[in-house]
């Protein structure tokens, strides 16, 4: 079986300085991956060269087998989710134009995309009488979730997600990262996450790309991680939450 | 007063007509161009530093200026068009007021529309290429709707700079509101003025506020301020234009058209030969208020049949010849060189001189012992002189300065009427004057003697396009005005346009010249 994702000695260079030095990655098909690291490590970088939103300076990008500099960007990213960290919701449609974007782009008939539009509220769990309203009259919540909606509404088979719970308070962040990999296991999604936040990578993610100063450190399951890794930035990055953790169980033991 | 409201009011729906058509005209052009750069400036900073450089660079020529700029360079323009296609096209009138207009409104809509779309949210932008748009999908659909608000801001501000500077188009021959003050400030027809102020202002205050609707309608997604904003436009355009579009129906194309510069004398001028022609029964278009050296070039370039100019402005301004062999010899070289270089013909001398003069009020150069231009010099470096908007960049300013050798304490420029204030004011204490001035009897002024003959004389002549030169019907209206009008006529009937009150309109005051030029032909 083709894997979903092959990254293929990929780099990338900005005003001189290089943001990812050449980088090989395969994800499989139906993968939950999240991409940790600091800011400045390369994370979004090597989510927007999956999509096409900028293009390697070296190496190819292939999904589903196809290398992507032979497609058309516009195209290409119609087939795959993309939600963003800022969100992005255009703030001159109603929240059911921000869902139905994608589908309408793709020239689908108009009560299909109502119908879908009305499926994908269920799905993320918004009320269906939200569909008319404008973006700016949601939380920051319930406007994720009209992200995450926005992504899923043309029936991609990938779903890349930069930072999306980055804005939201820890309640709200929870529950949806929950909803969010319960919707990959339901579609059969293939998962890319870009996160800063080494825990909900670790509870998530199927995977754990480990990334600094543009580099992969390292590329395993949760387990093997939190079992222990030779590259001391890597152990310690993963220690961090696990310490946390340990001093929670002790605090709520008194 | 309220005769001359009646008739500035009845010259109105033309006046606005043009003026409406004329900045709707170059509004469209300015957006259609502005627009589009505008939107490639915000993607290409380097584009975006030339665009607004250069509309900035427009915006500081003074809006007159930039009017006038243009009828040079379309004329050079429609002469070659002429030698490579065989015909030209008008370099006077509407095409230059609507380049220049066009240009003057470009730098409102280029900014805002530079502005307005570089301005929009980067993440909403990125979204719109992550959910799959194309680039001109990404403009149409999210850019320019979320940019639009900003970019009709901008076209207000330009709807509203160019139905001001539309006023300013009547100097190169185009009719719009501006000629009611033009006109009307060298007749000292303050009604007239107002009139023309006022309309102008409520036309610019009406884009504004529907504009305005437009605006609002755009930016909170309102459909109904959007139509009712739009519907409000168009009405009215198509109110404004509807009786130009009676006038170009219902009469002929004019067969005559009949130019002025832009003082009271070439008003009246212009009046008499144009009554003599429709007395005749031809149509007459009048073009007023053209500037001294527009109006010969649009009369040899055949944009205007007939209109009158003195022979000492031809002599030094069209011919540059700076001697003065006398009266006869100025006219007969006159005749020959027009009619050879430009074909032009000199149909007739009028009968007066309307020469530069210095003047003095009579007390004043009395009490100083003036009474010749070799006095004056004398005198000059503790007086101040003033003269027209043109006389001090003259031949004639510089041929009478080297010849006494005058140098006096301060120079000031007026526009005519007020310089006529100013020496009653004893603001200045000499000005240039024209010698066929009504206001030289009225003021009681005396005109300093020349005796070294240094000023070229001055004959009124009517001067025939070449396309018109052996026109008969033309001809017959015009030549018999030869030799008819003497300097007291033309004194007496400018200063009935000129005085304060009891004023006669141009047409007015040329019937008096044709009933003093009509009873001298009956006494002969």
């Amino acid at each position: 079986m083709t894997a979903a994702i092959v990254l293929e000695e990929v780099s990338k260079t900005h005003g001189g300085q290089t943001v990812l030095a050449p980088t090989s990655l395969t994800i499989a098909r139906g993968a939950f991956v999240a991409l940790v690291g600091g800011s400045g490590a390369g994370k979004t970088t090597l989510l927007k060269l999956i999509n096409g939103l900028s293009a390697p300076d070296t190496g190819r990008v292939l999904i589903d087998g196809a290398d992507i500099a032979d497609q058309s960007g516009p195209a290409l990213r119609r087939g795959i989710g993309y939600v963003f960290q800022e969100i992005g919701l255009f703030p001159h449609m109603t929240v059911a134009q921000n869902i139905g974007i994608t589908p309408e782009l793709l020239g689908w008939p108009a009560a299909e995309i109502a119908a879908r539009t009305e499926e994908l509220l269920d799905l993320v769990a918004l009320p269906r009488a939200i569909a008319g309203r404008a973006p700016s009259r949601l939380s920051g919540g319930q406007r994720q979730r009209v992200g995450v909606a926005r992504a899923l509404a043309a029936r991609p088979s990938i779903l890349l997600m930069d930072e999306p719970f980055g804005a939201l308070d820890p309640v709200t962040r929870v529950a949806l990262a929950d909803d969010v990999r319960a919707l990959h296991e339901r579609l059969g999604l293939t998962t890319v996450m870009v996160t800063h936040d080494v825990g909900e990578a670790l509870l998530l993610a199927d995977a754990v790309v480990v990334m600094a100063g543009g580099k992969v450190l390292a590329h395993a399951s949760p387990t093997e991680l939190l079992a222990g890794h030779p590259d001391p930035a890597v152990a310690d990055l993963i220690a961090a939450p696990r310490k946390q953790a340990q001093r929670l169980a002790e605090l709520a033991r008194g | 007063m309220a005769d001359r409201l009646t008739a500035a009011v009845a010259l109105l729906p033309e006046r606005l007509g043009w003026h409406v058509a004329l900045s709707a005209s170059a509004l469209g052009l300015g957006l259609a161009v502005a627009l589009p750069l505008g939107i490639a400036a915000a993607r290409d900073p380097r584009l975006k530093w030339i665009s607004l450089g250069a509309a900035g660079l427009v915006q500081t020529i003074p809006s007159l200026a930039l009017l006038a700029l243009f009828y040079p360079v379309l004329l050079l323009l429609s002469g070659l068009a002429t030698k490579v296609l065989g015909h030209g096209f008008p370099a006077l009138g509407f095409l230059p007021s609507l380049l220049a207009l066009t240009l003057y409104s470009m730098l409102p809509i280029l900014r805002n529309a530079a502005a307005g779309v570089s301005g929009v949210d980067p993440a909403v932008v990125e979204a719109a290429r992550g959910v799959g748009m194309t680039d001109r999908q990404r403009l149409w659909r999210v850019e320019l709707p979320l940019a639009a608000p900003v970019i009709m801001a901008g076209v207000r501000t330009a709807a509203v700079w160019t139905i001001g500077a539309a006023t300013l188009s009547t100097p190169v021959g185009q009719t719009s509101l501006g000629d009611y003050i033009f006109s009307g400030l060298q007749t000292e027809d303050w009604v007239a003025v107002l009139v023309g102020c006022a309309a102008s202002a409520a036309l610019a205050l009406a884009v504004d506020a529907l504009l305005g609707l437009i605006e609002v309608g755009v930016a909170r997604r309102d459909g109904r301020r959007l139509w009712a904003g739009g519907a409000g436009l168009a009405i009215g355009l198509l109110a404004a234009l509807t009786p130009l579009a009676g006038a170009a129906l219902s009469r002929d194309a004019p067969a005559y058209v009949v130019g002025a510069k832009n003082f009271s004398e070439q008003y009246i001028l212009a009046e008499l030969m144009a009554g003599r022609l429709e007395a005749g029964g031809a149509t007459v278009r009048r073009r007023v208020n053209l500037g001294s050296a527009v109006a010969y070039r649009a009369l040899a370039a055949g944009e205007i049949d007939a209109y009158v100019d003195y022979s000492g402005t031809l002599w030094a301004n069209v011919l540059n010849r700076a001697d003065n062999p006398g009266r006869q010899a100025v006219l007969e070289g006159l005749r020959r060189a027009l009619k050879a270089r430009d074909g032009v013909v000199l149909l007739a001398p009028l009968g007066f001189e309307n020469a530069y003069a210095l003047a003095m009020r009579r007390d004043r150069a009395k009490r100083l012992g003036v009474r010749t231009l070799a006095d004056l010099a004398a005198k000059a470096p503790s007086l101040t002189l003033g003269g027209d908007l043109e006389f001090f960049s003259r031949p004639e300013w510089k041929s009478v300065e080297s010849a006494y050798g005058l140098a006096f304490k301060a120079r000031r420029q007026f526009q005519p009427t007020f310089m006529y204030r100013a020496l009653e004011s004893g603001e200045v204490d000499v000005i240039s004057a024209f010698s066929s001035d009504g206001r030289i009897a009225a003021d009681d002024l005396v005109l300093l003697d020349d005796p070294k003959a240094a000023l070229p004389p001055y004959d009124a002549v009517i001067l025939v396009s070449p396309k018109r030169a052996d026109d008969r019907r033309l001809r017959a209206a015009l030549a018999p005005l030869g030799g008819r009008i003497d300097v007291k006529a033309m004194r007496s009937a400018n200063y009935a346009v000129d005085r304060d009150t009891g004023k006669k309109s141009p047409a007015e005051a040329a019937r008096m010249l044709v009933g003093d030029a009509t009873a001298t032909s009956r006494r002969d």
